[in-house]
């Protein structure tokens, strides 16, 4: 099958190993692989900032890049979302792209899971592991059960994490709590986002974790600039780096 | 936004000052939320009752005009007198011509959020009339001069030494007793000479049924009961939105409202006032106040059907972190901040805002209201009406991330470097907020895209 | 200027030619969503098969507490028991005249200020949250569950329902001109969220369980 490859623009930036560990996680499971190079944002910051109307031409240049995937696959929950709520074609005749890339815009966690129906990973990470929940993985796009439901437990990330070797995940005393990274809320309202990245670390020490993951590198940048700016010695790691260590 | 009005974020960052008293009001917030997971959790058919009364309150909205005649002729019927007030001001109005007429200058009020909404008690108090608030919560903060923070624990910004001392000077108690108990009988014992003594008594409505014309007030302390049962007059104010067609649909809504207020499986008292008892008088008033205009945007007329559990505010981990006063509106939190710019756009252009979207407002909702969206759409709203408060707050790191990061700048051509204006955490720049409390992810020697090239292209 | 309104638009506008109420109206039909269907209550409930220990269990955890007698004069036991000689004890229940006033019904509500203990009967209990459904005609006055100090509430024990849904299929169109659902004691936790039982309203709620 052939999987466009949506790799967001901060990771891209920052963090390559996460599209690095990403792409060799499908191509180990079969994927061809494509990585449309004139691929820039999908638009969600300045969507999320009041400016939807004005993110037209992004939704264009979206389109032209993954346009005739089988799927499109990408390492982030929060940007998956948008261009699964979001995306729609500037000119009338081109919507039924738009509506094609909705529905094939998975990310990465729920692809292994729900598609590619990963059940043997060989992967190992002999290590202690808080999972955070990306709120717009867990809420958004339901990747596993949200506390505030009376309904049946359920998680993809675990159900990964579970096929890793030597991992240790622990339990957390609110287990799908918001960072405070918002996207531009990290920065206009740095008070609170800020306070609430503080108490996830705390949450995440007081279980002792060497490392925390999670499937968005956006709320795992927030919460390592807290606990880089603490000196703690505790890192944070992509899922994707996770679930292709060897 | 308005005059002496602080903006959310600014409010919030004087409120996170004092680091141990934010932990402290998110504990305190958490707890109730934890309270409310339980009860959720021990009825089987708790998505079903969500469900049911969302689509209940769907229903009365869209067949609202028919069902407040059904109310109104039923409530006449009954022998109650209804008014109809446009605005904050008809509000107010008639219930001082109501007091007017009986000649009376104090009054005793339960809790209304519509009565914080109107500014009822300034407006009487400035004709010379005294209101004393008889929610425990309520009074605490009325004898502090403050305006709630929270709906259904108006209090819940203060700690007991607060209390202890306020109560010490109004109420002349022991000076540094905060133990709740004591506290508590002294509020009983000062509001029960008030309840005894006061001619008049003003009521909230948390349900009001087209089918019969009674309403419905919930408490758990009895003050409401305390006050309108002894009063010669009756006042019950509420926004038109309470209305529900019929008895049976109470059913739904009380299995739902304490649940997910506070955890209890029922208030204490329930009361249905249907016909005042003889001698007494009761009046209704009806109040829209924007509400008629909130039903005619499709995106956000759901706000309407909000039963004022306070659920969304106890989850919302910005709330538990800012407090109530941050919103700087009568009803703070989640659902404050997509009913308050319809009040007033202006002033409230902050409040959509003051959210990262989590969604777990949405999650608790009692009657399902998609929270979370309407921030998102809120803020599309905002920003085309011009109150773009947000966009000029990050031009100058945006500016500065432009101009000091040229293989960013080159990247992607317009859009990308439009986008990547708005991703400020990539400024390594102590203006930038970010970098107040957070350090800036390490730089990689190369890029995704340059190792893609490298090694795939 | 000329009055347009129609003889009831007049009725009700005391300043204007459009009443508030002829705007709200207005712009409420105006701006209502087309019409969408009640849902049914078909399936809500509460499967829980031993109602009398879920009701029990349910007013203990919110500070009430359940004796279950055999008959009304019971209650004269536990009065002794908990109340001064010189307590002021009224009921509506007339098994009970020799322990408690009963003839305080048309007096003014104020009276009853001095209340100690009210004993008066329930229609039925909801085992799910412990209320009892209570209206004006069992109550002597509006006020005197709330007013009195403590209070008892004698229902059947067969008269025990198990949801809210089933409480109001059971009210049903019943007229009255007051009702209450009261389930345990007047409380508050308005204190830095430390629960207090008597705020306003009784400090004590005894339920009396009468054999069926």
């Amino acid at each position: 099958m052939r999987v466009g490859l949506f790799i967001p623009c901060y990771v891209d930036q920052f963090y390559p190993q996460v599209g690095i560990a990403t792409l060799e996680l499908l191509e180990k499971y079969g994927c061809e692989v494509h990585f449309p190079l004139n691929q820039t944002c999908c638009g969600q910051p300045m969507a999320n900032s009041g400016f939807e109307h004005l993110t037209g031409s992004c939704n264009s240049l979206f389109i032209d890049n993954f346009d005739g995937f089988d799927y499109i696959v990408c390492p982030s929950g929060s940007c998956t979302l948008h261009i699964k709520d979001h995306l729609h074609a500037e000119n009338h005749q081109d919507e039924p792209k738009a509506q094609h890339i909705r529905k094939r815009v998975y990310e990465l966690v729920e692809f292994l899971t729900d598609i590619l129906q990963v059940k043997d990973l060989k992967a190992a990470f002999p290590h202690k592991v808080g999972l955070h929940q990306s709120c717009h993985g867990q809420r958004g796009l339901q990747l596993s059960q949200m506390s505030e439901l009376n309904a049946p437990h359920f998680s993809k990330p675990e159900e990964l994490l579970s096929q890793v070797s030597g991992l240790e995940l622990v339990a957390l005393s609110r287990k799908d709590e918001c960072c405070g990274f918002g996207g531009t809320f990290c920065v206009t309202e740095e008070a609170i986002s800020v306070r609430m990245g503080q108490d996830r670390v705390k949450d995440h020490q007081q279980q002792g974790v060497e490392y925390i993951t999670g499937g968005d590198m956006s709320c795992l940048m927030h919460l390592e600039g807290i606990l880089k700016r603490q000196k703690s010695s505790i890192k944070v790691v992509h899922i994707a780096e996770i679930l292709n260590s060897k | 936004m308005g005059n002496n009005v602080l903006e959310h974020s600014a409010a919030s960052e004087i409120f996170n000052k004092d680091t141990e008293r934010v932990g402290w009001h998110d504990e305190t917030l958490w707890f109730v939320r934890s309270k409310r997971d339980k009860a959720a959790h021990q009825i089987q058919d708790w998505e079903l009752l969500r469900e049911t009364a969302s689509a209940i309150k769907n229903h009365g909205l869209s067949n609202l005009h028919d069902y407040l005649i059904q109310f109104e002729q039923n409530a006449l019927n009954n022998g109650v007198q209804v008014h109809w007030a446009a605005d904050a001001a008809e509000h107010n109005a008639i219930v001082h011509s109501i007091l007017s007429k009986h000649g009376v200058k104090q009054m005793v009020k339960s809790k209304s959020m519509l009565t914080e909404e109107c500014h009822l008690n300034e407006h009487l108090s400035q004709h010379g009339i005294e209101v004393i608030d008889t929610d425990l919560g309520e009074r605490i903060v009325q004898l502090r001069n403050e305006p709630p923070s929270h709906i259904v624990l108006p209090a819940i910004h203060l700690k007991k030494e607060d209390v202890g001392e306020t109560f010490h000077q109004h109420l002349g108690t022991e000076k540094g007793n905060k133990d709740p108990q004591y506290l508590t009988e002294a509020a009983r014992q000062h509001l029960r000479e008030k309840f005894l003594t006061r001619k008049v008594a003003l009521t909230g409505v948390n349900f009001a049924v087209a089918e019969t014309g009674e309403f419905v007030v919930c408490t758990n302390e009895g003050n409401a009961d305390m006050g309108a049962h002894l009063a010669d007059v009756h006042i019950a104010c509420m926004g038109f939105e309470k209305l529900i067609p019929k008895r049976e649909h109470l059913g739904v809504f009380l299995r739902l409202l304490a649940r997910s207020a506070t955890g209890q499986p029922i208030t204490t008292y329930s009361s249905h006032f249907k016909k005042p008892r003889p001698g007494q008088e009761m009046h209704i008033v009806i109040v829209d106040n924007g509400r008629s205009n909130q039903l005619g945007r499709a995106d956000f007329r759901n706000s309407l059907k909000c039963i004022r559990c306070g659920a969304c505010m106890n989850t919302c981990p910005v709330y538990r972190r800012s407090g109530g006063h941050s919103y700087h509106n009568a009803v703070a939190g989640p659902i404050g901040s997509i009913l308050a710019p319809n009040l007033d756009m202006k002033q409230n252009a902050d409040l959509p805002f003051a959210s990262t979207l989590c969604g777990s407002c949405s999650n608790v909702c009692p009657v399902k209201i998609d929270i979370h969206d309407q921030l998102y759409k809120w803020r599309q709203v905002l920003v085309k009406e011009g109150h773009a408060t947000i966009a000029k707050k990050l031009s100058m790191s945006a500016m500065t991330f432009t101009l000091s990061n040229p293989k960013v700048y080159q990247l992607g051509g317009k859009i990308g470097r439009f986008m990547m204006q708005l991703a400020p955490f990539a400024v390594n720049n102590p203006l930038n907020p970010w970098y107040k409390q957070r350090d800036m992810p390490t730089p990689p020697k190369e890029s995704f895209r340059e190792w893609y090239l490298k090694n795939k292209g | 200027m000329r009055l347009l309104g129609s003889p009831s638009s007049i009725l009700f506008s005391k300043n204007s030619i459009m009443s508030s109420r002829d705007k709200i109206l207005k712009a409420i039909a105006k701006n209502q969503p087309s019409l969408v269907a009640l849902p049914s209550l078909n399936g809500l409930g509460n499967p829980t098969e031993d109602i009398v220990t879920q009701f029990k269990t349910i007013l203990s955890g919110i500070g009430g507490q359940v004796i279950e007698i055999e008959q009304i004069t019971d209650i004269a036991a536990f009065v002794q028991k908990h109340f001064a000689p010189n307590a002021r004890i009224i009921s509506t229940l007339p098994e009970l005249s020799a322990i408690a006033e009963t003839n305080w019904q048309n007096e003014d509500p104020h009276t009853l200020e001095n209340v100690d203990f009210a004993v008066i009967k329930g229609h039925f209990g909801v085992a799910e949250n412990s209320a009892i459904w209570l209206t004006e005609e069992l109550l002597g006055q509006r006020v005197s569950p709330f007013i009195a100090q403590y209070l008892g509430i004698v229902i059947n024990k067969n008269d025990i329902l198990p949801s809210m849904q089933e409480a109001y299929q059971r009210i049903g169109q019943a007229e009255y001109g007051f009702g209450t659902f009261l389930a345990g004691p007047s409380k508050t936790a308005d204190i830095e969220q430390s629960l207090v039982l008597g705020a306003h309203g009784a400090r004590g709620l005894t339920v009396f369980l009468v054999a069926s």
